[in-house]
């Protein structure tokens, strides 16, 4: 029988397989940031060991590096203490680190692949749940703890259970003006916060073989928020394209090898899936998130939904105690929710594609009174890139306010906040409970409806951006 | 990973049950960058009361701590261990134990040990009344022993090799270096590497 694209991975990677015990694997990548290393760290002193593979190990600063002022000392001491950490464990051990202030620094999710250090068929890891992002290379990545991080770091293996497979077929072409962010907030929607449970999934079908790099990358981000811990979707010409001529992309012969060894990344026609999903992508339309989980979420053009509707009584108890916490009415048109600030950035939708779509988007036009829009570049490369075609400039002359690389408003680690009851439509991925702040209500959404809501004030799409002026000349 | 044969100490009744992870360490220490240090984060709630038997001059230097049922649930927090480890507890004994937190306790050397709810009574009676009296934990012959008890107790057969030869994970796993290292010599060369290019 044929192997699915995890299984070829996964096979590739095995160093020892026995009877009874979990497979030990080979890690091809491993990235570092502050919030999860130190004690790793800490234990390879205490055992006097050496991180085996500095040359497959790599470290940024990115969770609570402020996007202000970047030139002076941190202001909280918690947070300049993790960073000055990482710096002292980099330099005791030799770990290249791209620290706060370099030109390759940002959010481990983006910086990894646009060196070009994230390529198909590897397996990576990370102290972050978000690691999943790689999995758009068509390679097996994952979020790691501590232990395991300090694991890696001493063996370059990780002794793990198979996981299952779950195919996630998306069909056709999605219509104007929806975006991969859409579709993955739909498809969790559609399986659940723990749908994905114990499998990898792999995004395939026509509509993903369509994506751009960036796009299959926002999905293979949030399939953790399906629960899964990795996704994947099969290396195809656009991987190769993205890829050729990064940093570390191979070069002559070994491009040519690379390139025959990723062709032979699919899943086989005779492979068998554990689970499988089938989306039709053209009943697809913009999609926000009304709750307090990455699961509840709803079409723009629809309403908050009545708690009392849901047959599940949990799930009911969740939408109740969402609902209040958001400060929302059921029946309420989602369209109808004003928002204090919008947040674009984060590993899900901080790289160059996106702030291009919300440049667009709010050119010659000007964020509404009474909001803060704050659009935050996922790496200091994007930052340049961004404004060497001028985005940084049309975002300020609407209005927004244009910020260094990092995490920044996707969680409450750092200076960019929200203030308790103040309500965001963001582009991160994550809308649990104070995440953005404490108090803090978050609408999850796609860079062009984030850039719409910043202009009319409340959720909205582009397409209800019509009616708003346009400068002329602009 | 230390190893784990056996340990003899005084000890620590704790007379409280469904005592979980945030009680052992609160959440605001998790800031922390080491795995040390977490000491006086132990129980710190409880130990602004003067009178908690942490706080008895007596109870100062003992290694076991004899725990009330369903001891560290909650969160998945690492912390947990970290933190009675560093106080300097070797060994707790309870007639439950919560899962996440037993798993984590054995992958760092730290030996739980689940005994009958009456044994745990006699053990916590003994040390209440005699602050001096010493308990033995036995890996070898998997048994507990004080004055006028003794008990045996069950762990399976490869946590107790792992404890009893001080292997952590990554011990394990290096015990296969050869795999690792054969692995290595023929992973192919366009693989990417960080300190290149
Ligand atoms: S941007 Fe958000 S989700 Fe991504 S790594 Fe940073 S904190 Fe985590």
């Amino acid at each position: 029988m044929g192997r699915t694209l995890a299984e070829k991975v996964w096979d590739d990677h095995v160093v020892r397989r026995a009877e009874g015990e979990p497979d030990l694997l080979f890690i091809d990548l491993h990235l570092l940031h502050e919030v999860t290393s130190p004690q790793a760290f800490d234990g390879l002193r205490k055992s006097g060991r050496p991180v085996r593979r500095l040359d497959l190990t790599i470290a940024t600063e990115d969770h609570n590096t402020p996007t202000l002022d970047i030139d002076k000392p941190i202001a909280d001491p918690v947070s300049r203490i993790q960073l000055e950490t990482l710096r002292k464990n980099a330099a005791d051990f030799g770990v290249r680190l791209h620290p706060l202030g370099d030109v390759e620094q940002g959010v481990v999710h983006v910086v990894g692949p646009q060196l070009g250090l994230t390529q198909p068929g590897m397996t990576v890891v990370c102290g972050d749940s978000h690691t999943s992002t790689h999995g758009a290379f068509g390679g097996l990545a994952f979020g790691i703890g501590t232990s395991q991080v300090e694991h890696v770091l001493a063996t370059q293996t990780l002794p793990l259970v198979r996981p299952k497979t779950m195919a996630i077929t998306v069909n056709g072409e999605l219509p104007d003006g929806v975006t991969a962010k859409d579709l993955i907030l739909a498809i969790i929607a559609r399986i659940g916060t723990g749908g994905g449970q114990g499998y990898v999934l792999e995004y395939r079908g026509s509509a993903i073989e369509k994506l751009s790099m960036e796009a299959r990358m926002t999905i293979c981000n949030m399939s953790i928020e399906a629960g899964a811990r990795a996704g994947m979707i099969a290396p195809d010409q656009t991987t190769f394209d993205y890829l050729e001529g990064r940093p570390h992309a191979p070069k002559g012969e070994d491009w040519d090898a690379a390139v025959a060894y990723w062709k032979t990344l699919k899943t086989d026609e005779d492979a068998e899936f554990d689970a499988e999903v089938v989306i039709e992508a053209a009943e697809l339309s913009p999609f926000v998130t009304w709750g307090t989980n990455p699961g509840q979420g709803a079409p723009l053009s629809a309403n908050v939904p009545d708690p009392a509707s849901y047959e599940d009584a949990s799930e009911r108890v969740a939408a109740e105690k969402a609902l209040e916490y958001m400060g929302l009415e059921a029946g309420q048109p989602l369209s109808s929710i004003k928002v204090d600030t919008v947040f674009v950035g984060s590993c899900t939708n901080g790289r160059i594609e996106d702030l291009r779509a919300a440049a667009e988007l709010v050119k010659g036009r000007k964020v509404a009174d009474g909001v803060r829009m704050l659009v935050v570049p996922g790496s200091a490369r994007v930052g340049l890139q961004a404004v060497s075609e001028g985005l940084d400039v049309v975002f300020k002359e609407a209005g927004a306010e244009w910020r260094h690389a990092g995490c920044s408003m996707c969680l409450g680690m750092n200076p960019d906040q929200l203030a308790p009851g103040e309500r965001s439509a963001s582009t991160s991925n994550r809308n649990f409970e104070g995440r953005q702040g404490k108090g803090g209500r978050t609408h999850l959404v796609s860079p062009q409806v984030a850039a719409a809501t910043a202009v009319l004030g409340h959720l909205a799409s582009p397409a209800d951006l019509s009616d708003a002026p346009v400068a002329a000349g602009v | 990973m230390e190893a784990f044969t056996t340990h003899t100490g005084r000890a620590v009744p704790l007379r409280r049950s469904n005592v979980d992870t945030d009680q052992i360490i609160p959440a605001h220490w998790l800031k922390k960058v080491t795995r040390d240090g977490f000491e006086d984060g132990l129980f710190e709630a409880w130990r602004k009361d003067g009178k908690f038997i942490l706080n008895q001059p007596e109870r100062k230097g003992a290694t076991v701590l004899v725990a009330g049922p369903d001891f560290g649930t909650g969160s998945s927090r690492e912390h947990a261990v970290w933190a009675l480890q560093n106080y300097g507890f070797k060994t707790v004994i309870s007639s439950r134990f919560a899962d996440i937190f037993r798993g984590n306790s054995l992958k760092n050397g730290l030996l739980t040990v689940v005994l009958d709810q009456k044994i745990v009574d006699a053990l916590q009676d003994l040390t209440e009344k005699d602050p001096e009296a010493e308990i033995t934990v036995d890996l070898q012959a998997r048994e507990v022993r004080a004055e006028g008890i003794t008990a045996s107790f069950e762990l399976d057969e490869n946590s107790r090799w792992r404890l009893l030869n001080g292997l952590d994970d990554i011990s394990i796993t290096l015990q296969n270096e050869a795999d690792i290292a054969a692995y290595e010599a023929k992973r192919p060369s366009y693989k990417p590497r960080t300190l290149q290019g």
